[in-house]
């Protein structure tokens, strides 16, 4: 635990946080469980829950493949009210590195915005993350939104 | 939600004689949902608190509401249960914050008025007075008594670890209020077996809240407006159902039998949210494992009047509490949960069916959404009408999913309680 970070390798890290966000913001879903690992974790996930250590989580994926039916929900079985969503996410805090994995957590702050409406804060908290090299790439093995906001403005369809 | 929009004046009169037409000013009037409050929320009616599961030990407490209401659910020193509302008695204060802990007692920070766990007045700081140059001054009047000055307690029923509570003391008992058909269906979840509460969502939905007890008493969109139900059979038109409901018509149960195969051709003919080659990358979100207790169906959804909805969805479970905040917005608040004694398999079973459900989930997420919609009809033209007439005019038990007799039951209630 708590090795050396390098600060080539943060960079990287920055590149991916970067990458991400614009990803989830551009509404281009195909990338987003292209983040990931094949058996990574993506909770979105009140505070209380796991602050508490209660499982039950808003959204609980458990692979790169129940991301991938998440986008295709989004895309084809979700009847939603169209938004745009906007990211502002803090640089990552690094918590541990150990042998390849690197443990981070990052605030971050999401806007909605509805058509002919004013932009609102949707969601607010941080992400903990694990990141792992897949074939040379960075790829969350885990991320964890775990939100602050005590009532979510009726529904979160996209992903955080 | 930011701007409360501007209600036209509306004629509160009830379009004809019966429930196949509700006006659009049942969600809106602010008036008639002040009455509601009183009348539904406030009087006559068992609400919604909490389980007996989330304050396991003497002492501990977990905030809730009734109506608009703040109250607070306590485990006392004897382990009974006791609702008491979060209004100090002295000035008013909300005095309890927090949103659950463990107490020995409760103290108003305004002026530390102590309260023990029944809600008894047990300290008044400075009740005799300051003594200042040997003398007494101030302080409360000498026949002032603490007896009977507590927080207001409210009458508490709890039956299979589920606790409801009324600030009505001369309410029937809870199981007549549910009536023998909508309480065996209570029990058949509640059996009492010990719960294990799993974690909560919160959402806010702006509508008015008796569209949550429509939408789960509306079998007629299930297989419409979500893709999940329809594609894999969870309810469909081909899914045996049958509509219960209380004597008064106020509580409905939704029962269904999912259904396997591919659907014919009329159950999906037209219908977009179809999706014939659809299938799950990963298909633990839906890894359906029948469990003995159901008895036969694989959903049972309960609308318990006026604050509740108890969801079994194959193995998915939660109780959702609906908390007006006004006519046209309420909370939703989910409470997931499992059993003691489910294996640890069962439980990731529940949690990853949990996807389905809450404000993101793949049959929940777009109620809410749908719900937000009709609340925008309704505003901007108070008289005009919904138009429910699925299955007839009547409001009689059913056995298909083209029915609105749920809805019409409701309403038929409603109108007598509210005179209208
Ligand atoms: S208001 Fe609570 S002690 Fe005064
Ligand atoms: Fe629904």
């Amino acid at each position: 635990m708590n090795q050396a970070l390098e600060p080539l390798v943060y960079t990287e890290l920055l590149q991916l946080y970067a990458e991400y966000t614009a990803a989830v913001d551009a509404g281009n879903w195909d990338r987003w469980p292209e983040f990931f690992t094949e058996h990574c974790v993506y909770k979105l996930q009140p505070r209380e829950n796991h602050e508490r250590e209660l499982p039950l989580a808003t959204l609980h994926f458990h692979s790169k493949g129940m991301l991938q039916d998440r986008v295709y929900g989004i895309r084809e079985t979700l009847f939603h009210d169209p938004y745009y969503q906007r990211h502002v996410v803090s640089l990552p805090r690094v918590l541990a590195v150990d042998r390849g994995r690197w443990f981070l957590e990052a605030n971050y702050a999401v806007f909605r915005t509805k058509l002919g409406e004013i932009s609102t804060v949707f969601n607010v908290g941080r992400y903990l993350d694990e990141v792992v090299r897949v074939d040379g790439a960075l790829k969350f093995a885990s991320r964890f939104c775990i939100y602050d906001s005590e009532m979510i403005p009726n529904a979160i369809i996209y992903p955080i | 939600m930011n701007d409360a929009p501007i209600t036209l004046p509306s004629s509160p009169g009830w379009p004809g004689d019966g429930v196949h037409r509700v006006p659009y000013w049942v969600y809106t009037d602010p008036d008639t949902y002040r009455r509601e409050l009183e009348r539904f929320y406030y009087a006559g009616h068992w609400c919604y608190i909490g389980l007996e599961a989330e304050i396991p030990h003497p002492g501990d407490f977990r905030r809730s509401v009734v109506g608009e209401r703040s109250v607070i659910m306590v485990r006392t020193q004897d382990g009974g249960v006791r609702v008491l509302e979060n209004v100090c008695a002295h000035r008013g204060a909300q005095f309890c914050r927090e949103r659950q802990g463990n107490r020995k007692e409760f103290v108003c920070p305004y002026h530390q008025w102590a309260y023990d766990l029944e809600g008894k007045l047990r300290g008044i700081p400075y009740r005799r007075g300051i003594r200042q140059d040997g003398q007494l001054n101030g302080g409360m009047p000498a026949d002032f008594q603490m007896e009977g000055r507590g927080l207001t307690s409210l009458k508490v029923a709890v039956r299979g670890g589920v606790v409801f509570a009324s600030f009505d003391h001369s309410l029937e008992s809870f199981e007549d209020y549910l009536g023998p058909t909508i309480l065996s269906y209570f029990d058949r979840v509640f059996d009492g077996r010990k719960l294990k509460i799993l974690g909560y969502n919160r959402q806010r939905i702006p509508g008015n809240w008796k569209l949550m007890q429509e939408n789960i008493k509306d079998p007629y969109h299930p297989g419409l407006l979500h893709s999940w139900f329809v594609t894999f059979g969870l309810w469909r038109a081909d899914s045996k159902t049958s509509l219960k409901m209380d004597p008064h018509k106020r509580h409905a149960a939704m029962i269904g039998v999912r259904s396997v195969g591919k659907p014919a051709g009329d159950v999906v003919s037209g219908v977009t949210s179809y999706k014939a080659d659809m299938s799950l990358r990963d298909p633990r979100q839906l890894d359906i494992v029948p469990e003995e207790w159901w008895k036969g169906p694989t959903a049972v959804m309960l609308t318990l009047f006026p604050s509740l909805i108890i969801q079994q969805q194959v193995n998915s479970l939660s109780m959702r509490h609906i908390q007006p905040r006004g006519p046209g917005v309420f909370d939703f608040v989910w409470t997931h949960f499992a059993f003691e004694d489910d294996s640890d398999e069962m439980i990731q079973r529940r949690l990853l069916q949990a996807n389905l459900f809450g404000p993101s989930g793949y049959v929940s997420a777009d109620d809410g959404e749908v719900i937000e919609f009709s609340q925008m009809g309704f505003q901007e033209k108070p008289d005009q009408q919904c138009l429910l007439e699925m299955g007839g005019h009547d409001s009689e038990e059913a056995t298909n999913i083209a029915s609105e007799t749920l809805i019409r039951g409701m309403y038929q209630y409603w109108r007598r309680v509210m005179g209208v």
